[in-house]
């Protein structure tokens, strides 16, 4: 046998990929079920954070900007570990798959609020002045005339951000949950061969290669007239 | 002689520590044009503004149309529909078409329903000469078609009074015109308009009196005739003088 | 549960006392992680930011293709690839080399997109004008446009090596000894969260300073996008 048979034997061998795909796939649609949980929970939360902070009721401002700074400086891995290791310690018992979506949620709940916050910033104050001018009360002004302008500045950035923290559902394998990474390693650990990561990678592009790119159009596509 | 419309009396607004206006007396008769005149950073914005209230006056009372600005029971947003103000940057929607830009006000704040507001936006834009332009978005127009709308964004309310905060300034030369064709159209239908701007010629066409300000006073106000052919104050002189020089 | 059991849990003195060592050292490593794969990363980004100034599309699309396949794996599917299917192909590689290469092929990714448009913003004058003054195209590279290109991709650049320190946690899955594994293994030892629970206070204070710089910089570059 030589090298590259073996490399071939090793890594996209036919059996063990027919035995394993099936679990592939379900960790598959598992990590479609953990991304899409995080993406609702996440933006709806950074979203209603932004509009909270735009009412500048002070103290709690301070309360938004300490819980967003909390989870853009902890590492999502260390969120997930705590939640998942460290909460039975206070008789509360999560879930991998709960421990994942709540952390990762968190996480893209920070950055969605940063990003959201920064775009309803940048609208300009004349915009707000306009309104007012008219007769338009706070809440309409937000509402019709600057969130849509703030949206459509955070398009770009916002869905790159998601995609980023999407990725993170890899991180659940660490807590047992199954998703695509988890039933590739508990592949590679029965079956002694490696063709079950090959198929987790590949698993993997077939999910995020069409967002990544989806990505790059939506970068063009939005880009700021400078 | 018909009553002030607009009644502004010692009027004070303090920026922190600045003081930018140092008790004001401005009245506007009905159908009157009033133009206001001085350096930059004389206040005349911040005069224009606490009119309706887009800045808190520090001290003084602003009656507008009979209603009392200043008091907490007046409902502001109710009371900004008699002040139209139009702004040198225009401040249109970019996400809206013009004749969504006009039709806002009109749905979210006089309630009308869609097709109502819609035909009423139209009559605005005709009324600026713009109605062949009511699909198009802010970034299609040019600078003087943009201010147009934002003229016809704002006289859909039907206001008592308009306020130009410099129309004009950030428009091309060749763009200015038209823009004061509609300012001098709204004129002759008779609005009560007060209007910052550096157009001199405008003002001397137009205005029933023109307000010199400096350092957040008046300080001398007449007839255009009066206030560039013979002005009694210095400061006055001086500026007219190096205004002319141009 | 008690106050005093929930403080007995999570933020027990004398358990941080006995987890100190264990968790310094992990601290150390972590830094010097840091140390390697942020340089490590660069250098991959930058390589990948110069060849994409090739017009040529036989460096084009394959640049591209790399760049986006290394965008859509999950950092850590990368690493536990790398780490347990090499050995298969008959190359034993240590956790840190294996967390090297991860972090040279994903991060690099990154670096490399941000690094790109950085360079595309330096208006082509500057390169004509250093040309004009017999700067060859490497020096005129080197000194002129780079330096202009990092300085205005900088907020993206600090916020992309935020989040590689962050990811450093995810060393702990190859069981390299860095901050979030020694906390792991303190925990398991005392049975106690408050291990995990100065890890992230750790990371916390390691990284708001740099969270709190970022957020200025990003609301000042989004109110320039309008
Ligand atoms: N929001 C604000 N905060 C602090 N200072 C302000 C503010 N708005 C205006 N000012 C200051 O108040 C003074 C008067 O400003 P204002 O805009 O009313 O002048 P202006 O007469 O309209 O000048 P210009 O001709 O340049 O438009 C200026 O010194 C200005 O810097
Ligand atoms: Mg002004």
């Amino acid at each position: 046998m030589t090298n590259w048979d073996r490399f071939l034997d090793s890594f996209f061998n036919a059996r063990v990929a027919a035995e394993y795909l099936p679990k592939i796939i379900e960790g598959f649609w598992l990590t479609i079920l953990l991304a899409a949980c995080i993406i609702l929970a996440g933006v709806a939360a950074g979203l209603a954070l932004a509009v909270l902070r735009s009412l500048g009721i002070r103290v709690l401002n301070w309360a938004i900007i300490f819980v967003v700074d909390l989870f853009r400086a902890l590492p999502p891995l260390v969120i997930i570990a705590l939640l998942y290791f460290g909460l039975p310690a206070a008789g509360l018992s999560l879930s991998g798959f709960a421990a994942a979506w709540l952390a990762l949620s968190l996480v893209l709940m920070a950055f969605t609020e940063e990003i959201f916050w920064a775009g309803i910033t940048a609208v300009p104050k004349g915009q707000w002045e306009a309104a007012r001018s008219t007769g338009l009360g706070f809440l309409d002004t937000f509402t019709l005339v600057v969130l849509p302008q703030a949206v459509r500045m955070v398009i770009p950035p916002l869905t790159n951000r998601t995609i980023a923290i999407t990725k993170g559902t890899a991180l659940a394998s660490v807590v047992a949950v199954q998703e695509i990474l988890g039933a590739a390693q508990a592949g590679v650990s029965f079956s002694f061969n490696p063709t079950p990561l090959t198929l987790g990678a590949v698993a993997y592009l077939v999910l995020f290669l069409p967002v990544v790119i989806l990505g790059r159009w939506v970068e063009t596509r939005f880009a700021w007239k400078r | 002689m018909s009553a002030a419309i607009v009644e502004a009396r010692g009027v004070h607004k303090h920026f922190g520590g600045l003081h930018v206006l140092k008790g004001v007396d401005l009245a506007v008769r009905e159908r009157e044009l009033v133009f206001v005149i001085g350096p930059s950073g004389s206040g005349k914005s911040t005069l224009l503004r606490c009119l309706n209230r887009l800045e808190e006056p520090s001290d003084g009372s602003i009656t507008v149309d009979g209603i009392d600005m200043l008091d907490r029971r007046t409902d502001i947003n109710k009371a900004r529909q008699r002040i139209g103000m139009v702004f040198q940057s225009f401040n249109l929607y970019p996400h809206m078409t013009a004749l969504g830009n006009v039709a806002l006000a009109l749905r979210r704040v006089q309630g009308l329903p869609r097709a109502e507001a819609e035909a009423r936006a139209r009559q605005a834009l005709e009324r600026v000469h713009l109605a062949d332009r009511a699909g198009h978005y802010p970034g299609q127009l040019s600078g003087g078609q943009q201010q147009r709308v934002a003229i016809a964004r704002a006289i859909a309310l039907e206001p008592r009074v308009m306020l130009f905060d410099e129309p004009t300034s950030a428009l091309d030369p060749e763009l200015v015109g038209g823009v004061l064709q509609a300012m001098r159209e709204l004129r002759e239908s008779g609005m009560t308009m007060v209007v910052v701007s550096h157009e001199m010629g405008f003002a001397r066409a137009a205005a029933d009196r023109v307000v010199f300000m400096d350092g957040g006073r008046i300080v001398e106000e007449g007839p255009p005739e009066a206030i560039f052919g013979n002005p009694q104050q210095e400061r006055t002189r001086a500026f007219i003088g190096q205004i002319e020089r141009h | 549960m008690s106050f005093d059991e929930f403080l007995q849990a999570f933020f027990s003195l004398e358990i941080l006392q006995q987890a100190w060592p264990i968790l310094w050292a992990g601290l150390l490593n972590t830094l010097l992680l840091s140390v390697v794969v942020v340089p490590l990363g660069f250098l991959g980004g930058l390589i990948l930011a110069l060849l994409g100034t090739v017009h040529s599309r036989w460096v084009r699309w394959p640049l591209i293709a790399w760049v986006d396949l290394f965008r859509s794996l999950p950092p850590l599917v990368l690493l536990v690839f790398v780490y347990a299917g090499l050995p298969f192909a008959g190359l034993e590689v240590t956790a840190l080399t294996a967390v090297a290469i991860g972090f040279f092929l994903n991060t690099g990714a990154y670096y490399g997109e941000i690094l790109r448009a950085g360079i595309e913003s330096v208006p082509r004058g500057q390169v004509e004008a250093a040309r004009c003054t017999g700067l060859t195209a490497a020096q005129a590279m080197a000194h002129v446009v780079l330096p202009q290109a990092v300085r205005n991709v900088l907020p993206d650049l600090i916020s992309n090596t935020l989040e590689v320190v962050k990811l450093t946690s995810i060393a702990s899955v190859v069981a390299l000894p860095e901050l979030l594994f020694q906390a792991r293994q303190a925990q398991s030892v005392t049975y106690n969260a408050t291990p995990i629970m100065a890890a992230a206070v750790i990371y916390f204070i390691l990284l708001w300073p740099v969270v709190r710089l970022l957020s200025r910089l990003e609301n000042r570059q989004m109110a320039g996008r309008r």
